[in-house]
């Protein structure tokens, strides 16, 4: 793939050879056509097609964004956070969530093996995680898993088994599924940026 | 790592570092406010830790109360051996933590000589008026609901400047340093930074200071000029 981009700019666009390495990303990201299109025309012109590039990721990351707080999986915690990332700790956000999800990994199976004990099961143990889970959802926003928590703290209060056996499930789903939103979230702020355009402000 | 100013750049190593209890601040400058934060979640100690920073604080993160005891030199009933080292503005604690709680570890500061006066908060996920009031009836300055906003630090900080300029007089007898000019009004100090240069007690972090966000940049001038001991 490298030496094909190197000799169709050799051939047709000496003058973008500079920028070809930007193309060749513009490239694997799904952008092909823009591509072998920039290949065939003056400068002003792939300009203006970046341009276009920019805006339409720029208008995807923000319909998701706001989708993303519409369907309930973040609330304003999560847009607190993003008031804390600047040029200094441009990746704050990425890197809270992730210690997050790695913080429900870890409760979650901690709180599955103390449901697994039957007969034995050490609800006390079970309400400490969940409530550790609780406040961390809560600190990154994520309103949907903070949810499901207040539920399985209920359940185990009551000690009720089969509800927190549910409960645990909809908890392991919901945060993964977050995982997966937040990924192709963050992956569209790193599309934006490599086309060379800014992450926009939502406003929610 | 090199002297702290007021918006930091918090790697990943950093907050793993945070999250082992492990970040210390290296030698300390008189000059600017430190808060030590004890909770025992690691993602709560990132999120408060970074809305301090923000806010032009210098952080000490520790996961438990035991180990603020540790830290502030109080776990075996001595007083601290470096006051200088260990000066402390500010005690933000969470409530709930497995061993010892926010409320008791609020209780071994009070009771202490050397940190009596230091001002503690207490944060929660719970709002029991119960605890809130016993919380501030042991002496408690003030009770934060989790989750924790810019907004609620920021308040934090404008009192706490009115505390950091009583206790800095109180430390210029011991640093052994000139009285400072009389401060200027706050609307001057905003127009032109380079005041804070024309403090004798100016020192580097100077630089530091200047380099922060729009929004903490009028905090800490003010906090500058009220508290001639700050640079």
């Amino acid at each position: 793939m490298e030496k094909l981009c190197d000799y169709f700019f050799i051939y047709f666009c000496p003058n973008l050879m500079i920028c070809k390495n930007l193309f060749i990303g513009i490239a694997i990201s799904n952008k092909l056509y823009i591509f072998f299109f920039s290949l065939l025309l003056p400068s002003r012109r792939v300009e203006r097609a970046m341009d276009t590039l920019i805006a339409q990721l720029q208008r995807r990351f923000c319909d998701f964004t706001i989708s993303l707080y519409h369907q309930g999986f973040l609330d304003d915690q999560f847009t607190e956070l993003k008031k804390l990332q600047d040029e200094c700790s441009p990746d704050f956000v990425a890197e809270v969530v992730t210690l997050f999800f790695e913080d429900c990994e870890k409760l979650i199976s901690n709180m599955a093996r103390a449901l697994d004990q039957t007969g034995n099961v050490d609800f006390k143990l079970v309400g400490s995680s969940v409530h550790q889970l609780k406040g961390s959802s809560s600190s990154v926003g994520a309103k949907r898993v903070k949810g499901l928590c207040v539920t399985l703290k209920e359940c185990c209060d009551s000690q009720n088994y089969e509800g927190c056996v549910r409960c645990l499930q909809q908890v392991d789903i919901e945060y993964k599924t977050l995982k997966a939103k937040l990924q192709d979230l963050f992956n569209l702020e790193q599309q934006i940026v490599q086309a060379g355009g800014r992450i926009p402000q939502v406003d929610i | 790592m090199a002297k702290d100013g007021g918006v930091s750049c918090l790697r990943r190593s950093e907050m793993i570092g945070i999250g082992i209890g492990e970040l210390e601040s290296p030698p300390l400058d008189s000059d600017q406010v430190h808060v030590l934060a004890v909770d025992d979640s690691l993602v709560d100690r990132i999120v408060i830790e970074r809305l301090l920073r923000i806010t032009s604080c210098k952080v000490t993160a520790v996961d438990s109360g035991w180990r603020a005891l540790e830290f502030l030199g109080l776990d075996d009933d001595k007083a601290a051996v470096e006051f200088d080292r260990l000066k402390v503005d500010l005690i933000i604690t969470d409530y709930c933590m497995p061993g010892m709680t926010g409320y008791e570890l609020l209780k071994k500061i009070k009771e202490s000589t050397s940190f009596k006066e230091v001002p503690v908060v207490i944060m929660s996920s719970e709002n029991v008026m119960t605890r809130i009031d016993r919380c501030l009836e042991e002496g408690a300055e003030d009770f934060l609901l989790k989750p924790v906003k810019l907004a609620d630090v920021k308040r934090l900080r404008s009192y706490l400047t009115r505390d950091v300029k009583v206790a800095a007089e109180g430390n210029k007898r011991k640093l052994t340093t000139p009285p400072p000019p009389p401060p200027l009004s706050s609307t001057s100090s905003m127009e032109s930074s380079d005041s804070t240069v024309e403090s004798p007690l100016s020192m580097v972090d100077d630089e530091d200071s200047l380099t922060m966000s729009p929004e903490s940049a009028t905090s800490l001038v003010d906090s500058s000029m009220r508290s001639p001991g700050l640079a």
